[in-house]
């Protein structure tokens, strides 16, 4: 186990430093830069600031620069907003932890309970309905269902705010201030959980369908306990087992916010954040941001792949 | 069909023979996917937005795209049943004109990342070595860096080229391939490395057959039904991938309407509170397609995957 973790270890390091390569470079390709986008400048004091920024030094130097500093725990300054790139992330990150929490939450929880009826009646109407509304959620265009339910939801029916995390000029506290929060954040909560929920769904169903045609099932009910035991205690407990590996992919998205959903609900995290500041070409937090998710990627499938092998002795990580 | 009616007393001979087992096994595969009617419902609306989207146009009176100020933003009528937009176009003609783009841009884009896909994954596992290390640890590589950043970069990249706004459709569908093979080639690899060990390809070696024919004559033909699966279920992303990439402004632009960037009118507050004739529809299409496509992908895959359990 700890020879594979090394390995594993040592190998999820390079693939992370060839990637934020890659991604400084794109970055740096990609065409404007932050100064560039400011008609205000004359020419001189822009090539002035370049200067100062250091964005006319070749590529690879500024990565140097930018890999040196990030392994001091220093990702740069934000251009646009003048303030460390970590400190805005911490700003924004968990409003974006919120929405992802609660909405994860929702998901398991609807998920488990439709997928063990679903499993449990399997061929029947239910469980064909639920297919269909499975298929249907997952193949929904996220920001057009966002932008749907908006229109019937807020602006038809005024049942909800259409976006952002408090009402314009709101200073509420204390109860009212949760509130506030809370009906904002329903909409986005309810699309999101929308999307997670087909494909969880779909995979406790089929671990609980697999699970209930074993011999120890089998065994369990011929020695007359009761269904809802054999059910809950024998069966599900083993079909939601291998459901723990999924956690670990659930981390970039809980902590690397939405870029759709936040923009489309105008939610102040991360996501939203990074849609702003891609059309300011504002580098540092652009760089930040990405290296942030393909981390939380990396550390997601590492951890899966360990909770692989804690919950099933049998698998052998090589 | 043969298999079931004429083929029995023929199989005497040894060709007839083979020639019914091959048959049997498809038509048994089109008989099973033709009893299961989610996926079958999936099918024929697929088949039918085909249909609609590249022959519905040629049916219209408004395929000129002029603009029209006397006609601007009205409501669904029966003259224009889902109205008009703001240069007075025929919404119904522009939503069947973009599906001819999404669709293909999605058919296109799955067609190159299958083939890259499977080239490269069946190269990797055959020979393993160093091209599986070279090929894997780019497709790692690719996996890492989060996908709609990249593609936000690739399409941004792509608008400085200054790239003629009817050419873009194309380097869209490259785009979605880049992205996407690295997952395929992993899958196919897989199934490989597990073919490679079989009988047939011990004995396909014993015979001596070169390295390219074992590849592309034995190997190859055992792939197809998991390339049909995952060719089916990709056909769905790619087109979910196109409406975003369009609706943020990054992939297909206008004139060129895509059922993605049709949606951007709902950027405009008016147009998202008032003239929801005019993204609603195109929102539902990718919807509908989507969803099809889907189902009738996961119905291929009951048929045509053994080790998929129900």
């Amino acid at each position: 186990m700890s020879a594979f973790l090394t390995k594993r270890l040592l190998y999820t390091v390079v693939i992370l430093l060839a990637a934020s390569l890659l991604i400084f470079s794109l970055y740096a390709w990609t065409p404007g830069d932050f100064i560039s986008g400011n008609i205000k400048l004359t020419p001189e004091r822009k090539a002035e600031l370049r200067e100062i920024y250091g964005l006319n030094k070749p590529v690879l130097e500024r990565y140097a620069t930018w890999m040196k500093h990030a392994f001091h725990g220093d990702l740069g300054y934000s251009l646009a907003q003048q303030k460390p790139v970590l400190t805005l992330f911490n700003e924004y990150i968990w409003n974006s932890f919120l929405l992802a929490a609660v909405s994860t939450f929702f998901t398991w929880l609807i998920a488990v309970v439709i997928g063990v009826v679903a499993a449990y009646k399997q061929y029947s109407w239910f469980d064909t309905l639920v297919m269909v509304v499975i298929f249907g959620a997952m193949s929904l265009p996220s920001f057009f269902i966002g932008l749907f339910l908006i229109k019937i939801l807020a602006v038809d029916w005024k049942l909800l705010p259409p976006g952002g995390m408090l009402t314009t000029g709101s200073n509420a506290t204390g109860i009212a201030y949760f509130r506030e929060v809370v009906r904002h954040m329903t909409l986005p909560v309810v699309v999101m959980t929308l999307l997670g929920i087909g494909s969880l769904t779909r995979y406790i169903r089929g671990n609980l369908i697999d699970v209930l045609k074993q011999d120890y099932i089998r065994t369990a009910r011929a020695k007359g306990l009761k269904e809802r035991k054999v059910l809950f205690k024998h069966a599900l407990r083993n079909a939601l087992l291998p459901a723990i590996t999924l956690v670990g992919f659930e981390l970039p998205s809980l902590f690397g916010g939405s870029l759709i959903i936040e923009k489309i609900f105008n939610w102040p995290g991360i996501g939203q954040l990074y849609m702003q500041s891609f059309g300011l070409r504002d580098y540092p937090l652009l760089m930040g941001f990405t290296v942030l998710i393909a981390i939380l990627t990396v550390i997601g499938t590492l951890l899966s792949d360990i909770l692989y092998r804690v919950a099933d002795p049998r698998v052998r990580l090589q | 069909m043969s298999a079931i009616s004429g083929g029995l007393p023929a199989a005497d001979t040894p060709i007839a023979r083979k020639e019914s087992v091959r048959t049997s096994l498809w038509a048994l595969a089109l008989r099973r996917l033709l009893q299961n009617k989610l996926a079958m419902a999936g099918g024929i609306v697929v088949a039918l937005m085909f249909a609609i989207c590249f022959i519905g146009p040629l049916f219209s009176p408004y395929t000129d795209n002029k603009i029209h100020m006397a006609l601007m933003n009205k409501p669904p009528n029966w003259k224009h049943w889902l109205g008009t937009d703001a240069l007075g176009r025929d919404v119904l003609t522009r939503v069947m004109q973009a599906g001819r783009i999404s669709l293909t841009v999605g058919l296109a884009s799955m067609v190159l990342s299958v083939f890259l896909g499977s080239l490269l994954g069946a190269i990797a596992g055959y020979y393993r070595g160093i091209a599986d290390q070279i090929i894997m640890r780019i497709g790692d590589l690719l996996l890492t860096v989060p996908s709609l950043p990249l593609l936000f970069i690739l399409g941004a990249l792509l608008s400085e080229w200054k790239v003629p706004p009817e050419d873009r459709m194309y380097i869209v569908m490259l785009l979605l391939s880049f992205v996407n093979w690295p997952g395929i080639a992993r899958m196919v690899r897989g199934e490989v490395l597990s073919l490679r060990e079989r009988e047939f390809m011990q004995a396909a070696t014993v015979l001596g057959l070169s390295a390219r024919r074992k590849l592309f004559r034995h190997l190859l033909p055992n792939l197809v039904p998991l390339l049909i699966v995952i060719a089916s279920l990709n056909i769905g992303g790619a087109v979910l991938s196109e409406s975003v990439l369009s609706f943020f402004g990054l992939g297909v632009m206008p004139p060129t309407p895509t059922w993605g960037n049709m949606i951007d009118a709902a950027n405009n507050l008016i147009d998202f509170q008032q003239r929801p004739w005019l993204w609603i529809p195109p929102g539902f299409c990718i919807f509908a397609t989507v969803i099809a496509v889907n189902l009738f992908g996961d119905g291929l895959r009951d048929v045509l995957d053994p080790k998929q359990k129900r």
